[in-house]
């Protein structure tokens, strides 16, 4: 037997942080690659602390539904779920290349893989040109367009830029859009002077994060001037200095991102079947999943969420 | 094949390698003939056909055969929380490596009175979930269980009134907000809405609603169950945080019991709390009464800890302030409503209450500064 667990954030404050974990470990239960598919968080229940407990398979793959490798990948969740022996190095990463360790548990007698983040694995390139379409609406959008990727920045965790870079890059290279650019939300280039980066009447602006909340439905917004409160929401798209911004919300919220789960429990061995092939047909329809909702819970925007 | 005869088939077939001893039925083989029993027949040298006429032929039987069949072959699972927590259900007694605390906490019914209770249904309660399990099919028995779970307080709500569910992840939208819509971090907490009902639920699709609605519990119960829940106290929690969660290490011991009374009493959360502030120096609060154990301070009370560890690093101070008697013990009156969750169910009217609104809104009209806070002045020593 064969489990996955979806190791998340989630908030005391905001049930609407988790919600995307669960929606993407619904769409991974529906395939039925998996014996079990569990979600867990370090500030929800089941807390990481006790999830391997609830799994009767005694191989577990276990992926962190966060952005980029550090403090939480590092040591948090491999603290708390007790693995074993585990030491960043056996990652042998620079910072966005981490794929499997195989390790035993302290509390139960189970093998866990665990895995890189979704934010650095090659499919979230896929899953952010994705976003793009989805909130354009526009299957072909490219010509013309430029695409922001948007990151918190490198003072508060120095792999968060390094993810985004790696991404940006990416698809820099497939020469899709007009042009391509990182932006950060503490550091330069700031998301606030997006109008300078893009010479393209249409901009698309990505946040990569995992779920909406505080950065992607207040600070960003306002920090572009899609809005000057919050709370008063805004258009998809927006007139800016003469520029359209399609503003996409987390890209945590887009139904793919149930693929990159897969992806990387795959590159740990498990046993998929057809699982990926049906997850692409099923999530790259754009008509269902958490993405439809958040879309529009950014254009009317919805509560401020904010978290300790 | 008739349900029974699969159902023999699948006994013979096991009675053939290994002799059977299941809630009550013994079976063993001496290699040419078989010995049956049951707590009321007896049966020695049975030759193979003659075994199968017997266990197919005999009414008394007929419920053995099936209960060893459904445990054995339909759920399986042995050693799992999953099969516990389902014969914990029906109070089938749990064997012994399901268990291994002293005391049993029920004395199970025999075989032939559960039988009968799982006609109409058995009862539990798991925090604020009833649960009934029942045989799924009354009218031709095959000994198969479904499960029904609801609110305790829908107990005497008749079905159409409720909103019925069977897929277990509904349990999710069910456990996230409380009554009046709002969100609750605390799964255990006692705020579980009520109106939903789960009906035909098989023992997987049971544990996993409940699952959602109390994660992590069924396993935990089945560790103190079997004797090997692991508690960790704490000083161990509080020592393994890192970040923000480092300085919860430096709350005063006479502070954590305040924690565990502000946190952990059964008014507040369902979970009994096992943890103490370390291995042999108890807590003052008591741990509570849910069936259910807590093994280590939760994520929500790591979140409070911080707040006070910070808040508790500062000196006191005397303030005076002026004060008529009355003022004075409206103060407590408010801090004591707030705490109990009782604003809301203040009467508009009910002026004797000193945390009605608007004593509260006079005494801040009367008392407050210009600054909004309340005028005293600090004392110096
Ligand atoms: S630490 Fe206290 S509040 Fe938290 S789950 Fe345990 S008993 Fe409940």
């Amino acid at each position: 037997m064969q489990a996955l667990v979806v190791a998340a954030h989630g908030s005391h404050l905001n049930p609407d942080a988790s919600d995307p974990t669960y929606a993407h470990a619904e769409t991974v239960r529906e395939t039925g690659a998996f014996d079990e598919v569990r979600e867990t968080f370090w500030k929800e229940e089941p807390h990481f602390r006790e999830v391997i407990r609830t799994l009767e398979s005694e191989e577990i793959f276990v992926v962190p539904l966060f952005i980029s490798e550090g403090y939480f990948t590092e040591q948090v969740i491999p603290r708390e779920l007790r693995l074993e022996g585990w030491d960043p190095e056996q990652w042998d990463s620079d910072g966005t290349s981490a794929t499997e360790v195989t390790l035993e548990v302290g509390d139960a007698e189970k093998t866990v893989h665990y895995c890189g983040p979704v934010g650095t694995h090659d499919a979230m390139t896929d899953v952010i040109v994705q976003r793009a379409e989805t909130v354009t609406g526009d299957p072909e959008v490219s010509e013309g367009v430029g695409l922001a990727v948007v990151g918190h920045g490198t003072d508060r965790n120095e792999n968060s830029a390094k993810a985004i870079e790696y991404h940006t890059e990416r698809i820099r290279k497939r020469d899709r859009f007009d042009a391509v650019q990182a932006l950060y939300m503490d550091e330069a280039p700031e998301v606030d002077d997006v109008t300078e980066y893009f010479e393209t009447d249409d901009i698309v602006v990505v946040p990569l994060f995992i779920a909406d909340g505080y950065h992607t439905q207040e600070d960003i917004p306002e920090d572009m001037g899609l809005t000057p409160d919050y709370r008063l929401g805004w258009d998809v798209p927006s007139e800016v200095d003469g520029h359209r911004i399609w503003y996409a919300g987390a890209v945590g919220t887009e139904a793919l991102l149930a693929d990159v789960l897969l992806e990387r429990a795959s590159d740990a061995g498990a046993t998929l079947g057809d699982a990926l092939e049906r997850v692409r047909q099923e999530t790259m329809q754009g008509d269902a999943g958490p993405s439809e909702s958040n879309s529009s819970h950014a254009q009317t925007n919805g509560k401020p969420v904010t978290d300790s | 094949m008739t349900a029974l005869e699969t159902a023999v088939d699948a006994l013979l077939e096991r009675a053939e390698d290994n002799s059977v001893t299941f809630d009550g039925l013994r079976l063993g083989s001496d290699g040419d003939a078989y010995t049956l029993s049951t707590p009321t027949i007896e049966r020695d040298g049975l030759e193979a056909d003659a075994l199968r006429d017997v266990l197919t032929g005999l009414d008394d039987l007929e419920p053995y055969v099936r209960n060893w069949y459904h445990w054995q072959v339909r759920v399986g699972a042995k050693g799992t929380a999953r099969r516990a927590f389902l014969r914990w259900c029906e109070r089938a007694p749990l064997s012994a490596d399901e268990m291994q605390v002293a005391d049993p906490v029920d004395e199970s019914p025999t075989l032939p009175k559960r039988n009968a209770a799982l006609e109409t249904g058995i009862d539990r309660e798991w925090g604020q979930l009833a649960i009934t399990a029942r045989f799924l099919d009354t009218t031709e028995p095959t000994g198969e269980r479904v499960y029904d779970c609801w609110h305790v307080e829908d107990a005497d709500t008749a079905l159409e009134a409720l909103e019925v569910y069977d897929e277990p992840s509904d349990a999710r939208e069910i456990a996230t907000n409380d009554e009046d819509g709002r969100y609750r971090p605390l799964k255990t907490a006692p705020t579980l809405r009520s109106g939903w009902a789960f009906t035909g639920l098989s023992g997987r699709e049971l544990v996993d609603t409940i699952g959602f609605i109390y994660p992590a519990t069924i396993a935990n119960w089945h560790r103190e169950q079997r004797g090997n829940l692991d508690v960790d106290h704490w000083v161990d929690t509080a020592e393994r945080q890192t970040g923000i969660y480092d300085v919860i290490d430096d709350l005063p011991r006479e502070a954590v019991d305040w924690l565990a009374e502000a946190c952990c009493v059964d008014s507040q959360c369902l979970r009994r709390r096992e943890w103490e502030y370390e291995a042999g120096d108890d807590l003052e609060p008591a741990g509570g009464d849910g069936p259910f154990p807590c093994r280590e301070p939760c994520s929500l009370v790591v979140a409070a800890a911080r707040k006070w560890a910070i808040l508790e690093s500062e000196t006191e101070k005397t303030y005076e302030l002026e004060l008529t008697t009355s003022e004075y013990n409206q103060l407590a009156d408010l801090i004591d409503a707030v705490a109990d969750g009782r604003v809301d169910d203040i009467r508009e009217a009910d002026v004797n209450d000193g945390a009605n609104r608007y004593r509260a809104r006079y005494l801040r009209a009367k008392r407050f500064d210009d600054e909004g806070g309340l005028d005293a002045r600090e004392r110096s020593e």
